[in-house]
């Protein structure tokens, strides 16, 4: 076996990996390994295809790719190393990485701190519970988008989507432009949740029409696809009998979800929170195991690439300290805990003392969507801070900067709720 | 397709594969036909995989007594012989309420008479002690340490490659249209040409009574039984230890939960008569009922983490309730293995013991083929294998550094394996069966592309003409920019 | 006669729906609906004269893959994006493409160009 040593392995080059790489390195890290799977580093945004990403962290709109390369470039001109093709096989608690490819043959490396930086993967049709045939023709959207913008195939000329995340709306209008007809997006929800702009540049553009409260609940077609049925949900999204209808089709883009992928950090004994689907970290995204860091859509699912570089340079920093003579204690930890309508919120707890920070970035979801909303911070039932908001919807993550000064060492929580403007 | 064989065999199941195997012991020309592109895609695709033991099967019917001669067999030979996994997990028949308890007593005398060996009824703790997570108010089980568990997929397989490797042809996409009775011989017509056969066995499965139709055979119907599951994730954390089966009722025998030999856990099945025999899609109340009643004997269970549904077929008479395997009085030469429904699987190496003695008769006598070699490897499970292990197949073939499946730790290795073997894969799901990428909690969403790929590059055809598993089940349509092109070109002539 | 045309404002996640009233002259009589003073500017803006930028793909000969992706360098008339579809689809470039190479110049007399938004190395 090929043993090698590293001060730090970064596991994923996506912009999560990439960015906490080019943060360590910054902060005087020298001794760097990222291990990405692919045969190139960007992660999901090279095929991510659309602009929308940049305008937080660039200032301008960039497409997915062209953000991946700026932060390519950043660690190639830092001296990174870097191997592709390489598939992380398992992270153990000691940080002893085993990972392969066909030049190397086995790795095993010994680094002193991990960063799991894998993004996240696509929910299913079986996750979601669609009984009928099993005919080709049914594609989780992602997948089809690699197709469509990276291998060249067209998956299906007749096309219905479910699910009008960003992903579906994109895809919609993609597979449009290709020259295929989008018969609808149905969403099973009474609200997309996709940002406004994408229904009207996706959809509404193209007449493409968005048929809300409906879901698919039987697949036909004994080859390829068919026909899918749809039928009108209720508020508790079950499906109302007498309410179905068939539509004709060669093909399903599925849109339902993201996952974490966190398979690795499970064997490496990294704790999981049972919302996010992600590890519980403190604020440095450190996790349980002292040494290893999640950040990216391997900690929760990210809208927005920016937070996801904001996330990651955290990460990449807290790393470098640790790697340079450890991190200051709080005395007490503080947890972090998601009040009414709220979701969740990352990080989960608060146990860092870092003398020269002056915000405490707080990432979080709303459950529901809500218009003219106050969000507040307490301790405890004191009131710290509160910000409005015209709108929050749970495909839009919400960020609240918390300042250092307002977290004192008597504090062991603090709670965010979500309330309308006023109340 | 060669024109004149001693034996043909119709169809790619494992009742079809079983007999090509032990026929390929004699000094024979075998050759097995079977219509799809690929090996075991009828009822032995999808059902609940067990090596029963034996004790709920009724001692007067031929499929109670294959069932046991097939358990003694895969313990004794096959597990040996092919490089198939077979776990000896034991069943659990449970019991929950006072009254079922004389069935419990009925199951064991019943077993005991078929000789299904250790036997016995475990009560209070003990029970818990074989499976922790059952339902708490069990009072009695009915514990069957015999029974087992295997992956029908490599079974299959395993067997034709070794029947090939013995001399037999298997021959692909070559679904029998008609048969010709010429006395002396058959002529068969398949999609791939005719060939002229001594002896022709039916193992057809559900379109068994089709293909006897074909000779003028009409005294069998086959009746499709639907079945339908759901399958876990390996990693769901559910502590499933045995088959657990809940007591039959009269009605039904109600719903199984047992883990599979990669450790997922599947749960069904229930049973309903179809009118069609294509009809394998999966329905709301069918796999309501299999949670409902798989949540019976484990309550842990709920829809998450399922990642995959799916319903099998059962092929049955239904006016006999049994396997019909002999020669046909008024066809000679033409040997019918009809009405093979559960346990089936139990009873294959039996079934094809039975097969092999019906042709000794009709030939008069077989002679050993010296060469017979019994034994078969598949390709190598990276996923089972230690780092140290991993890292020395890596070394001797590049192909093993590759992984293609993130979820079942795939090698490219062994997928090109699966093609390579004497009756390759041809078909996405084909692979997926032998070798597993797609069978992880993302279903292919990752590998099935990179699947495609190395599928399209091993047989020479471009990527669109890979299929998922029947012949018209193309994955993809065109390629990117082609649609506009063509349009571009339509609106130019006009 | 005046005639009322709907136009969702994305300007925010807010997403009004913002009402025109147009009279028969195509001047804008009224808007009503926008919760803001920056809704205004846009369903104006949107009314007379919709921009989109297009992201797509063009094919590449001789590539680490089989096409790059492309989009305008500026908004482009909205009403024009399948044809210029077209337009991009008859381009096959020839690795290696660099990020900002231009694609097409000037597509469809519009003043905006298609360029290249990633590097694509040579296989
Ligand atoms: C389909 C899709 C569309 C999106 N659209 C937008 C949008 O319009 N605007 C926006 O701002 N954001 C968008 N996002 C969100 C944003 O781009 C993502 O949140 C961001 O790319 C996540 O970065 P990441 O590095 O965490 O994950 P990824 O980009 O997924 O990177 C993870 C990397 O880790 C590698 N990896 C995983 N496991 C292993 C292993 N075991 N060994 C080695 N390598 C491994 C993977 O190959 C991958 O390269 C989208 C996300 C998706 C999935
Ligand atoms: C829900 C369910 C649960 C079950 N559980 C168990 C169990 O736990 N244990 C057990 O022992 N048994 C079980 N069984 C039974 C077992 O699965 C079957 O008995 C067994 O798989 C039958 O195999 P076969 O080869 O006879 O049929 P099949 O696997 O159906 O094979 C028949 C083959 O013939 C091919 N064919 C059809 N027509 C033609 C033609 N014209 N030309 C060429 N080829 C043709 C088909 O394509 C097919 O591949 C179960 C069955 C079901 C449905
Ligand atoms: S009108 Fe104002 S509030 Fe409404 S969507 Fe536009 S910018 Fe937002």
């Amino acid at each position: 076996m090929n043993k090698q040593e590293y001060e730090l392995v970064v596991v994923g080059g996506g912009p999560a990996g990439l960015a906490a790489a080019q943060e360590a390195y910054d902060q005087g890290v020298r001794d760097i390994l990222i291990l990405e799977r692919d045969f190139e580093l960007g992660g999901i945004l090279q095929q991510c295809i659309h602009n929308g990403f940049g305008l937080h962290y660039f200032g301008e709109e960039l497409t997915g790719p062209e953000y991946a390369q700026q932060f390519m470039e950043n660690v190639r001109e830092r001296g990174v190393d870097i191997k592709l093709d390489t598939m992380v096989l398992e992270v153990t608690p000691e940080k002893d990485v085993y990972a392969i490819n066909s030049d190397d043959g086995m790795l095993y490396i010994d680094a002193e701190a991990v960063i799991l930086a894998m993004g996240c993967r696509e929910r299913t049709r079986e996750a979601i519970d669609i009984p009928g045939t099993r005919p080709a023709g049914v594609y989780s959207a992602g997948t089809a988008q690699r197709y469509v913008n990276m291998e060249q195939w067209i998956p299906g000329e007749k096309v219905v989507i479910l699910g009008s995340g960003d992903i579906g709306l994109i895809m919609a209008r993609r597979m449009h432009l290709e020259g295929a007809e989008v018969e609808a997006v149905l969403e099973i929800m009474p609200f997309s949740g996709g940002l406004v702009r994408n229904i009207v540049q996706c959809l509404d553009d193209f007449d493409i029409p968005l048929r809300m409260q409906q879901t698919v609940t039987e697949i036909h077609g004994k080859d390829r696809l068919e026909a899918v049925t749809v039928a009108e949900v209720d508020d508790n999204m079950q499906p109302i009998p007498g309410t179905e209808y068939k539509i004709e089709c060669d093909t399903l883009l599925l849109s339902v979800g993201l996952i974490p992928e966190n398979e690795l950090s499970k064997d490496a004994g990294v704790k999981m929170h049972d919302v996010t689907g992600g590890p519980i970290v403190n604020e440095g995204r450190e996790t349980n195991i002292e040494g290893i860091f999640a950040c990216g859509n391997v900690l929760h699912v990210h809208d927005l690439v920016d937070w996801v570089t904001e996330e990651s340079l955290v990460a990449g920093k807290t790393a470098a300290n640790y790697l340079q003579g450890g991190i200051d204690k709080r005395e007490q930890e503080i947890e972090v805990n998601p009040g009414e309508n709220v979701g969740y919120i990352v990080p989960q707890k608060i146990t860092n003392d870092v003398e020269d920070r002056k915000l405490v970035d707080l990432y979080m979801r709303c459950k529901k969507p809500m218009e003219h909303v106050t969000i507040n911070l307490y301790s405890g039932d004191k009131k710290l801070l509160d910000k409005n908001e015209r709108r929050v919807e749970p495909g839009e993550m919400i960020t609240f900067p918390v300042p250092e000064q307002m977290i004192s060492d008597d504090m062991d929580s603090l709670k965010v709720d979500i309330v309308k403007e006023g109340e | 397709m060669k024109d004149k064989t001693d034996i043909l065999i119709i169809g790619g199941g494992v009742t079809g594969c079983f007999a090509a195997r032990e026929l390929s012991r004699y000094d024979l020309d075998i050759t097995l036909v079977e219509k799809e592109p690929s090996l075991c895609t009828g009822t032995t695709k999808a059902n609940t995989a067990l090596i029963h033991a034996g004790f709920n099967a009724d001692p007067d019917k031929l499929k109670g007594r294959l069932n046991m001669r097939g358990n003694q067999l895969y313990h004794e030979r096959i597990q040996h012989e092919l490089d198939v996994p077979i776990e000896w997990l034991g069943a659990l028949v449970v019991a929950k309420e006072e009254e079922k308890l004389p069935k419990l007593e009925e199951l064991l005398e019943k077993g005991q008479e078929n000789g299904v060996p250790d036997l016995e009824i475990v009560k209070g703790d003990d029970i818990y002690d074989l499976e922790p997570h059952l339902a708490d108010d069990a009072i009695a089980a009915l514990h069957a340490p015999t029974a087992g568990i295997v992956n029908p997929f490599e079974l299959t397989v395993a067997l034709a490659n070794n029947a090939a490797m013995n001399g037999a042809d298997v021959y692909l996409e070559a679904g029998v249209e008609d048969i010709e009775d010429k006395g002396e011989t058959k002529l068969v017509k398949t999609a791939k040409g005719d060939i002229e056969a001594n002896i022709v066995i039916n193992a057809a499965g559900l379109y068994a009574d089709k293909i006897a139709n074909m000779v003028g055979i009409d005294k069998f119907e086959i009746t499709p039984r639907r079945g339908e599951y759901y399958l876990y994730d390996k990693q769901a954390d559910i502590d499933v230890q045995t088959t657990v089966f809940p007591v039959p009722t009269k009605v039904s025998k109600g719903i199984v939960v047992t883990p599979t030999d990669e450790g997922n856990v599947l749960i069904g099945p229930n049973a309903e008569v179809i009118e069609s025999v294509e009809n394998k899609s999966t329905t709301r109340e069918g796999l309501d009922e299999v949670l409902n009643g798989a949540q019976k004997t484990i309550p842990e269970l709920s829809k998450r983490n399922v990642i995959k549904e799916f319903a099998g077929l059962r092929p049955a008479i239904t006016e006999t309730g049994d396997f019909l395997i002999e020669a046909s009085d008024e066809v000679p030469g033409f040997i019918n293995v009809a009405g093979i429904q559960s346990p089936g699987l139990a009873s294959a190496p039996a079934i094809a013991e039975k097969v092999v003695g019906i042709v000794k008769e009709e030939i008069g006598g077989l002679r050993e083929d010296p060469d017979f070699d019994p034994n078969y490897e598949g390709p190598p499970k990276f996923r089972h294998m230690s780092h140290e292990e991993q890292a020395k197949l890596v070394e001797e073939d590049k192909n093993y550094g590759q992984i293609i499946c993130r979820c079942e730790s795939v090698t490219k290795g062994e997928i090109l394996e699966a093609i390579r073997e004497p009756v390759g894969a041809r078909t996405v799901n084909d692979i997926k069966r032998r070798v597993r990428p797609g069978s992880g909690r993302c279903q292919g969403g990752f590998c099935e592309p990179k699947v495609v790929n190395i599928l399209s590059e091993e047989l020479g055809i471009p990527e669109d003409e890979v299929v998922l598993e029947s012949k018209e089940s193309k994955l993809l349509r065109e390629r990117t920019k082609e649609p506009l092109l063509n349009e571009e070109e339509v609106s130019d002539n006009e | 006669m005046s005639e009322t045309v709907e136009i969702t404002c994305i300007s925010c996640p807010m997403g009004c729906d913002v009402e025109l009233e147009v009279n028969e002259d195509d001047d804008i009589v009224d808007i009503d609906g926008n919760s803001c003073q920056a809704g205004i500017e846009y369903v104006k803006n949107e009314y007379r004269n919709p921009t989109r930028i297009l992201p797509t793909t063009a094919r590449v000969k001789g590539g680490v893959l089989p096409l790059v992706p492309v989009k305008t360098d500026e908004p482009m008339p909205k009403g024009l994006l399948d044809e210029a579809m077209e337009e991009i689809a008859k381009v096959e470039l020839e690795a290696p493409v660099e990020l900002g190479d231009v694609v097409i110049e000037n597509i469809l007399d519009t003043g905006v160009n298609i360029v290249a938004t990633r590097d694509l190395p040579k296989k």
